[in-house]
């Protein structure tokens, strides 16, 4: 209730406000030679609304924050609290039993100590609420104030309010860098406290990796990234590609160069229909239909040890999530390629397919190149396919029909078991996702680079 | 010049012999390029098709048809609108074994071992809904257990497949199409297990999402194509958006779980928080779509606008927002389909708790759809796994009408300038 109470102060005040002062801007024009003002009514209403409604806001924000707290000591320096014992979980227990009561949400304490503090928990909250209350009223007060004697006839409402909307849009657009800042500054942080525990060589070229969650003094030994960082190119760069690159690119081709409009029409949004799959379909995809069947071939043709999980199941059901992505990026590529390039390869008597394997892939390379590279960036950052089909042991193998971890499996393993945050287990899980933004980010970099350039050459 | 007539030698057989080669060449290429096509296209459809095989048995529940009558059993009714507390007050009142007993009576001593455990709920339920049916008595749908469900249609143990196929002869045993599937939550079993708990989940996260999402995305859209000067500051700004598009989404989670968590503990799996996390993932994605949306109406509308008097921001907020909207909700809608498909994120912060009763608030423990999948994906026997299928099914749909909904806004509102 206690912060209700203002919000609603705030909004019937800014709206009372924003009433009169309309009312009065109308006089303005009505009596103003020409009947004109530089501004219209609603500028004054604004400007009038929001100075009394949006301090009364923050204020309400800021109370409801802080007020529990006030209370909290309020209640402590009664007489009723000294009998409390000193600290601890029964101490906070008997507090919150006393609240709960106070504030209607118990019908009695269970514990006997609270009782006595329900009193003074219900005066120190009407106390507070009042003051609340009255801080309130008066910041909006001191706003209408503020506005009212300002509103004159010639007063430029709307550029004040105009000039608030722009601060907006630029807030707005700063919630971008400050999401970055955010995960650069998480990562970092946790990074340096993981590195703190392990060293980063360890962390970089060890190659046994094995965490034992509940450990809080860490085995450096058992921290070697190498073999996650092994699975997840070989899963998300080699198996992956192996599978999306042709396809993608033949698809690409066949789109641009041989299918009618008609066809195009039809073909595309079908293949785009494989990227809206959600990522936790394919990897019960992997999971339930391709896994066994790749355990099933891996037995067949003599590999004994063929795992339920494997990295070729999971690198294959990835490859086929990526087509799309690769297809469409080399789709755009090729376009770009100056159709008088084509017509001239043509005019010289080449068939189609030889002016695409001399002329137009040849120009398109550094787009496709960097398409692959956006693909790879995608592949490699890929959770739940991994999660769900690729295994949990860290293998350092070159045999697909072995089972193999990724780094986005292990930062989901160590953080969804029972480790506490500040385990170096848990810890070593934002050391991973540091070195994977890092990746993730450079390649990106590097192949949005590489179109622009490319594109130029060709503008 | 008379004399030997120049011949090229073009129809050389050599000639002839290449140019059949290359033009096989070229056929190969196109084929393929059109089997290329042809394989992902196929793949798509083996997919989509493997779901529906396994997810349409997903929607019945193997059911026994069990004649109970209530005379001289003194059951009452309790008028409340508290269903749980009626559903209990019948439960002491020895409804269970009313309906054991009843179950014994039709299917014998080994069939009734097979009633789901939780089956006397769905004659509470019906008795509330309807307590006339206390004088009339009834005959009533029971779910099997799980093992007998499985049996029935011929997998796992083989002890129990003479049984159901001997129940399923007098006709007591059948499959029927489960309603409940779409209005219960998460349950143990996978007889009595429901995907409502977890599209409510779903409901109050994208909502969030969509709140803080769309307001700052669209905002942050208008002020880098209209108003930003161009500096250095801009340049980092648009910088972080194209990086944030293309982060991968696990790590929305370790910053979801490192900041949202750490400044609200008591939120673990509460929608506003997968909410706010999705959100950043989201934003980006409205940011780019927006400024494509809002470079694409004309200079001249703006030009207008300010000819006849109007200051930078009414151009803005009363011609070019407007004109720009219906790209900018073909954006969001895309952005929010893969908000609901997306599963890493969530996985980090927490969500993905056993919640068997549906969320009622923002703050409350809830999962989500695709969590729920992932969750249920553990489980293997053929109960869960169709009980999956049937899950993804549904989240497919929803995928689907946004999709949908995003092609009809932009063919139908989008104009060519």
């Amino acid at each position: 209730m206690s912060s209700v109470i203002p919000l609603l102060l705030a909004i019937g005040l800014g709206l009372a406000g924003w009433l009169v002062a309309r009312g009065r801007a109308w006089r303005f024009r009505r009596e103003a030679p020409g009947g004109k003002i530089p501004s219209l009514p609603i500028y004054h209403a604004w400007y009038a609304g929001l100075w009394i409604g949006l301090p009364m806001l923050a204020f309400a924000a800021l109370w409801r924050g802080i007020s529990g707290n006030l209370v909290l000591q309020h209640v402590l320096s009664s007489p009723d609290a000294g009998a409390l014992p000193a600290f601890g979980l029964r101490r906070d227990a008997i507090l919150d039993e006393a609240r709960a009561v106070a504030m209607g949400l118990a019908d009695r304490a269970l514990i006997p100590e609270a009782q006595p503090l329900v009193e003074p928990f219900r005066e120190a909250m009407a106390l507070y609420n009042w003051i609340g209350v009255v801080v309130a009223l008066l910041l909006g007060l001191v706003g209408a104030a503020w506005a009212f004697t300002r509103l004159k006839p010639n007063f430029g409402a709307r550029s004040r309010i105009e000039n608030g909307v722009l601060v907006v849009l630029f807030v707005a657009s700063t919630v971008a860098i400050l999401t970055t800042l955010g995960i650069f500054g998480t990562l970092v942080f946790e990074t340096v406290r993981f590195f703190g525990m392990v060293s980063p060589v360890d962390f970089l070229l060890g190659t046994h990796w094995g965490p034992d969650p509940m450990s809080m003094t860490p085995d450096p030994a058992r921290y070697g990234s190498i073999p996650l960082f092994w699975g997840t190119i070989f899963i998300g760069a080699i198996i992956a590609m192996i599978v999306a690159i042709p396809l993608g690119l033949m698809s690409a081709i066949y789109l641009t160069q041989y299918a009618s409009p008609q066809a195009r029409k039809w073909i595309k949004p079908a293949l785009e229909i494989l990227a809206g799959v959600p990522t936790v379909v394919y990897g019960y995809f992997a999971a339930l239909t391709v896994a066994p069947a790749v355990r099933d071939f891996g037995i067949a043709i003599g590999i004994s040890n063929a795992s339920s999980e494997s990295a070729l199941a999971a690198g294959m059901v990835m490859g086929i999530m990526i087509i799309p992505l690769v297809s469409s990026l080399a789709d755009d590529s090729i376009s770009a390629v100056p159709q008088a390039m084509r017509d001239g390869s043509l005019a010289m008597g080449a068939t189609t397919n030889e002016t695409i394997r001399r002329v137009l892939i040849p120009a398109a390379l550094p787009g496709i190149v960097a398409g692959v590279m956006l693909a790879i960036s995608r592949a490699i950052g890929e959770t739940m396919i991994v999660v769900m089909a690729a295994g949990a042991a860290a293998n350092l193998t070159a045999n697909p029909f072995e089972a193999m971890t990724t780094v986005t499996f292990q930062i989901v393993a160590m953080l969804t078991g029972e480790a506490s945050l500040e385990s170096p287990a848990t810890l070593s899980a934002f050391a991973l996702g540091l070195v994977l933004f890092m990746i993730t980010l450079a390649l990106n970099v590097i192949a949005l680079r590489v179109v622009k350039r490319f594109r130029e050459a060709y503008e | 010049m008379t004399g030997n007539p120049i011949v090229t030698p073009t129809r050389s057989p050599a000639f002839e012999a290449r140019l059949k080669k290359r033009y096989a060449a070229e056929r190969r290429f196109k084929a393929l390029g059109l089997g290329a096509v042809g394989f992902s296209l196929l793949v798509l459809v083996f997919l989509l098709g493997t779901m529906i095989w396994n997810g349409l048995g997903g929607f019945q529940r193997t059911v026994f048809d069990v004649p109970v009558s209530f005379e001289g059993m003194g059951l009452t009714v309790m008028q409340t609108d508290n269903e749980g507390a009626a559903i209990r007050a019948l439960q002491s009142q020895g409804l269970p074994e009313i309906v054991s007993f009843a179950a014994e009576k039709t299917l014998g001593e080994a069939g009734a071992a097979q009633i789901n455990s939780e089956a006397w709920r769905e004659v509470a339920s019906a008795i509330i809904a309807d307590p006339s049916v206390v004088q009339r008595g009834g005959t009533f749908a029971l779910p099997t257990t799980d093992r007998f469900s499985t049996a029935y249609l011929g997998e796992g143990q083989a002890a129990l497949q003479p049984l159901a196929r001997e129940l399923e002869a007098q006709g007591h045993v059948r499959r029927a199409f489960d309603f409940g599937f779409l209005s219960r939550a998460d349950a143990t079993d996978a007889q009595l297990v429901g995907i409502w708990g977890a599209l409510v989940g779903s409901f109050y996260t994208m909502i969030v999402t969509l709140l803080l999402a769309f307001p700052i995305g669209v905002l942050a859209a208008l002020y880098l194509e209209e108003y930003a000067p161009r500096n250095r500051w801009t340049d980092i700004i648009e910088v972080s958006i194209n990086n944030l598009a293309a982060v991968p989404s696990i790590i929305f989670g370790l910053l979801g779980l490192a900041v949202f968590l750490t400044l609200f503990p008591t939120l673990r799996s509460a929608p506003v928080i997968g909410g706010m996390t999705l959100a950043l993932m989201t934003m980006p994605v409205i940011v780019i779509s927006g400024r494509n949306a809002i470079k694409a109406v004309p200079p001249s509308i703006r030009d207008g606008a300010l000819a006849v008097g109007a200051s930078p921001v009414q151009v803005v907020f009363h011609h070019v927002l407007p004109l720009a909207l219906p790209g900018i909700l073909t954006g969001t809608i895309i952005g929010m389909a893969r908000a609901l498909g997306e599963t890493a994120p969530l996985l980090l912060i927490g969500m993905r708790a056993f919640v068997s009763t549906p969320p009622t608030g923002f703050t409350d423990n809830a999962t989500v759809l695709p969590m729920q999948i992932y969750l249920w994906s553990d489980q293997v026997t053929r109960g869960f796994v169709e009980r999956t299928s049937a899950a993804i099914i549904v989240l497919l749909v929803f995928l689907l009408l946004m999709n949908g909904l995003a092609i009809y806004l932009r063919n139908r509102f989008e104009k060519k300038w």
